[in-house]
C-alpha cells in the first residue's frame, strides 16, 4: 500500500510538472523550426533558429518594445520597492493611533478591479496631458504611476518587518542617525532578501502588465512587448516561428530573473506568509 | 546575568533613568515621523485607486460619446439588465470563476501536500517546474495556448493519435470548449502561484500534530482534511479571495486566446468594459456602470468567502 502511494504521488507530480514544462519546450523547440513547422506541433529541434530570429529582428520593432519595456519595468521596480518599503516600515515601527485604521483602509485598494478605475485614470491622464507631457496619454510616465504604489507590497514589507531586529533601529539611534539614515543604512541592507522577492514579483508584473498599457499607450512606438506579442498573435498572415522567438525572448528576462533569485524568492514569500 | 546586574542596581538613578529611556524608545517613536514614512503611499493610493473609483461611480450615472458627457439618472444601470452582451459576460465570468477558482485551490493543495513530504525525492525539481508557469507574461502563455489548442494543433494531434477523439475538434471555435481552454489555461498559469503560499504555510505547521493524528489512526485523507485544511484555513482564505478577484478581472487570457469568441461565447466582464471604452464608439458613462458589476461581486464574494472561514471554526 505505501509503495503504491509513493508510485501515485510521483506519477500524479511527474504529470504535472510535465503539463507545467510541456509548454516552455514546445515553444524553445518552436524557434528552431520554420512556421509551417510550429503549426504542425513538431516536436524536434529544427535548422531556423538563425533564420527566425533574423526575421524577428529585420520585420518586428522588438528592440523599441524591449527598451520600453525595460524602462519601465525597472523604474516601476525602484519606486515601488522605494515607497512599499518605506510604508511598510513606518506602519509596522511607528506607534500611532489611527495607523491601523489608515492601513486596512489602504488594504482595500487591493479590491478594487482595475476594470473599475481604468476609464477613469483614462481621463486623468488625458487632463495632464498639456500640463504635464511626462504624464500624459501614450507615454510611460502615465504606464509607470498608477501601479507605483501597490497595498500589497506595503503589507508585504509590514509581514516582513515583523522579522526585523529591532534593537538595531536604537543602535543606529544611538550612532547618531536620523530616522531616515536608520531605515537606509540599517533597515535596507538588512532587509536584502525581503527586497529581492518583491523585486521580483514588481519586476514580473511591470513586465507582463498588458491591460494598462494597451489602454494608455497609442503610438507604436511607445509599444511595449506584450502589445506587441498580442498584435503579432492575431495578425493575419503569422510567422509562427517569428511569434515565437519573439515569445521566448519576452520570457527570457522574467525566467532569469526568477531563477537567479528563486531562493530569495521562496524565502521572502515564506516571510510575508507567517504573520 | 544582565538582569541580576539591573535587580541589584535597582535604586542606583543613572542606570534605571537609561533603562527606562531606552524602553520608551523601542515601544514609541516620534509620531509625526512615522506618518512622514506612510504618507506618500497614502497620497498616491488616494489619487491612483480611491479618487478613480468615485469618478468611476459619479460616470456611471452620464452616459454620452467620448467627453461629451452628460447625468442620466439610473439609465445605464437600466440598461445592463436588457444587455445581451453584459449578460453573457457576467455569465462566462461566474463560470470561469465557479469552475476554475475551487479546480485550482484543491490542485494547488494537493500538490503542496504532496510537495511537503520530507523523504520525497526531486522536491525542488517538481517545486520549480510547476511554479514555473508564473515567469510567463499572461498574453505570451495566451498566444502559446491558443496554437496549443488550435485545429491542427499539438493537443489535437495528441486526441487523434491515441484515439480520444476521431478528428480533431475545433475548441477556439465551439462555445463550450472555447470556455474549457481558459478554464485549462488560467489553471495553468496559477495553480503553481497558489502552491507555493500553501508550501510556505505547511513548513510552519508542527509536525508533531500529524505524529499524533497517526497515532490516533487517522488515515491521509482524514489528516488532510482535519489538520491540514484547518491550519491553512487563513492562506487557504488569502488565495481564494485573490483567486476570486484575478478570476473577476479576467482580460489577457480571452482577449489573446479567443478573443471573446465564437460569438460571445467566452467576452469577459473587463473586456466588455474595454470594448465599450476604446473599442467601439466611446461610452465611458456606461463601461463604468458594467465595472462597478466587478466592484459589487468582489465585495459580496469576499463577505462570502470571510463567512464561510469563519464558520468552519
Amino acid at each position: 500500500m505505501k509503495t503504491f502511494n509513493r508510485a501515485m504521488t510521483y506519477t500524479f507530480l511527474s504529470l504535472a510538472a510535465i503539463v507545467s514544462i510541456f509548454p516552455f519546450l514546445w515553444m524553445i523547440v518552436s524557434v528552431t523550426n520554420k512556421s509551417v513547422d510550429v503549426t504542425q506541433g513538431r516536436l524536434l529541434p529544427g535548422t531556423h533558429l538563425i533564420a527566425n530570429l533574423q526575421k524577428l529582428f529585420e520585420t518586428v520593432e522588438i528592440v523599441p518594445a524591449l527598451i520600453n519595456s525595460t524602462i519601465i519595468a525597472v523604474i516601476s521596480t525602484i519606486l515601488t520597492l522605494l515607497l512599499a518599503s518605506l510604508a511598510g516600515y513606518g506602519f509596522e515601527m511607528f506607534q500611532s493611533r489611527g495607523k491601523d485604521f489608515v492601513f486596512t483602509i489602504l488594504l482595500l485598494s487591493m479590491m478594487i478591479p482595475f476594470a473599475a478605475i481604468m476609464v477613469p485614470l483614462y481621463r486623468m491622464f488625458g487632463s495632464v496631458s498639456d500640463t504635464m507631457p511626462l504624464f500624459g496619454i501614450d507615454t510611460l510616465g502615465a504606464v509607470i504611476l498608477p501601479t507605483a504604489t501597490t497595498a500589497f507590497f506595503i503589507f508585504f514589507f509590514r509581514q516582513n518587518t515583523k522579522m526585523f531586529p529591532k534593537d538595531l533601529v536604537e543602535a543606529g539611534r544611538i550612532d547618531g542617525l536620523s530616522e531616515l539614515g536608520v531605515f537606509f543604512r540599517i533597515y535596507v541592507p538588512t532587509m536584502k532578501t525581503t527586497y529581492a522577492a518583491a523585486a521580483i514579483i514588481t519586476f514580473m508584473n511591470s513586465w507582463n502588465n498588458y491591460l494598462w498599457p494597451l489602454v494608455i499607450l497609442q503610438s507604436p512606438e511607445k509599444r511595449t512587448i506584450p502589445l506587441l506579442i498580442s498584435n503579432l498573435g492575431s495578425s493575419y498572415s503569422p510567422d509562427y516561428g517569428v511569434i515565437m522567438s519573439a515569445i521566448v525572448i519576452a520570457t527570457l528576462p522574467t525566467a532569469l530573473v526568477f531563477f537567479l533569485m528563486q531562493k530569495h524568492f521562496v524565502a521572502g514569500m515564506m516571510g510575508s506568509v507567517k504573520g | 546575568m544582565s538582569q541580576q546586574l539591573t535587580k541589584k542596581n535597582e535604586l542606583d538613578l543613572p542606570i534605571r533613568h537609561k533603562e527606562t529611556k531606552r524602553q520608551r524608545t523601542n515601544v514609541y517613536f516620534k509620531k509625526k515621523v512615522g506618518w512622514l514614512f506612510v504618507i506618500i503611499s497614502i497620497i498616491a493610493i488616494t489619487i491612483f485607486n480611491f479618487y478613480p473609483m468615485v469618478q468611476a461611480f459619479l460616470l456611471s450615472f452620464q452616459s454620452g460619446m467620448g467627453g461629451n458627457l452628460e447625468y442620466v439618472g439610473l439609465a445605464n444601470w437600466k440598461r445592463l439588465f436588457g444587455d445581451p452582451t453584459f449578460i453573457a459576460a457576467l455569465t462566462n465570468t461566474s463560470i470561469f470563476l465557479l469552475i476554475q477558482v475551487p479546480l485550482m485551490i484543491v490542485l494547488a493543495l494537493f500538490l503542496s501536500v504532496l510537495l511537503n513530504d520530507p523523504t520525497l525525492k526531486f522536491k525542488s525539481f517538481f517545486r520549480i517546474a510547476i511554479f514555473l508557469p508564473c515567469v510567463t507574461s499572461l498574453v505570451a502563455y495566451s498566444v502559446i495556448f491558443k496554437y496549443l489548442f488550435g485545429v491542427d494543433g499539438i493537443i489535437n494531434q495528441f486526441l487523434v493519435k491515441f484515439g480520444f477523439a476521431t478528428q480533431a475538434i475545433n475548441f477556439l471555435a465551439d462555445p463550450f470548449w472555447a470556455k474549457v481552454v481558459i478554464i485549462v489555461a488560467i489553471t495553468w498559469r496559477w495553480t503553481g502561484y497558489n502552491m507555493i503560499f500553501y508550501l510556505s504555510a505547511l513548513q510552519n505547521v508542527d509536525k508533531s500534530i500529524y505524529e499524533a493524528a497517526r497515532i490516533d489512526g487517522a488515515n491521509a485523507i482524514q489528516q488532510f482534511f482535519q489538520i491540514t485544511v484547518p491550519m491553512l484555513k487563513p492562506i487557504i482564505l488569502f488565495t481564494s479571495i485573490t483567486s476570486t478577484i484575478g478570476t473577476l478581472q479576467i482580460f489577457d487570457e480571452v482577449v489573446n486566446i479567443t478573443n471573446g469568441g465564437p460569438g460571445n461565447a467566452t467576452i469577459s466582464i473587463s473586456q466588455y468594459i474595454y470594448n465599450l471604452s476604446f473599442k467601439y464608439t466611446p461610452d465611458f458613462g456606461y463601461a463604468s456602470t458594467v465595472s462597478y458589476v466587478i466592484v459589487i461581486l468582489v465585495v459580496i464574494l469576499s463577505i462570502i468567502q470571510f463567512r464561510v472561514a469563519g464558520e468552519r471554526k
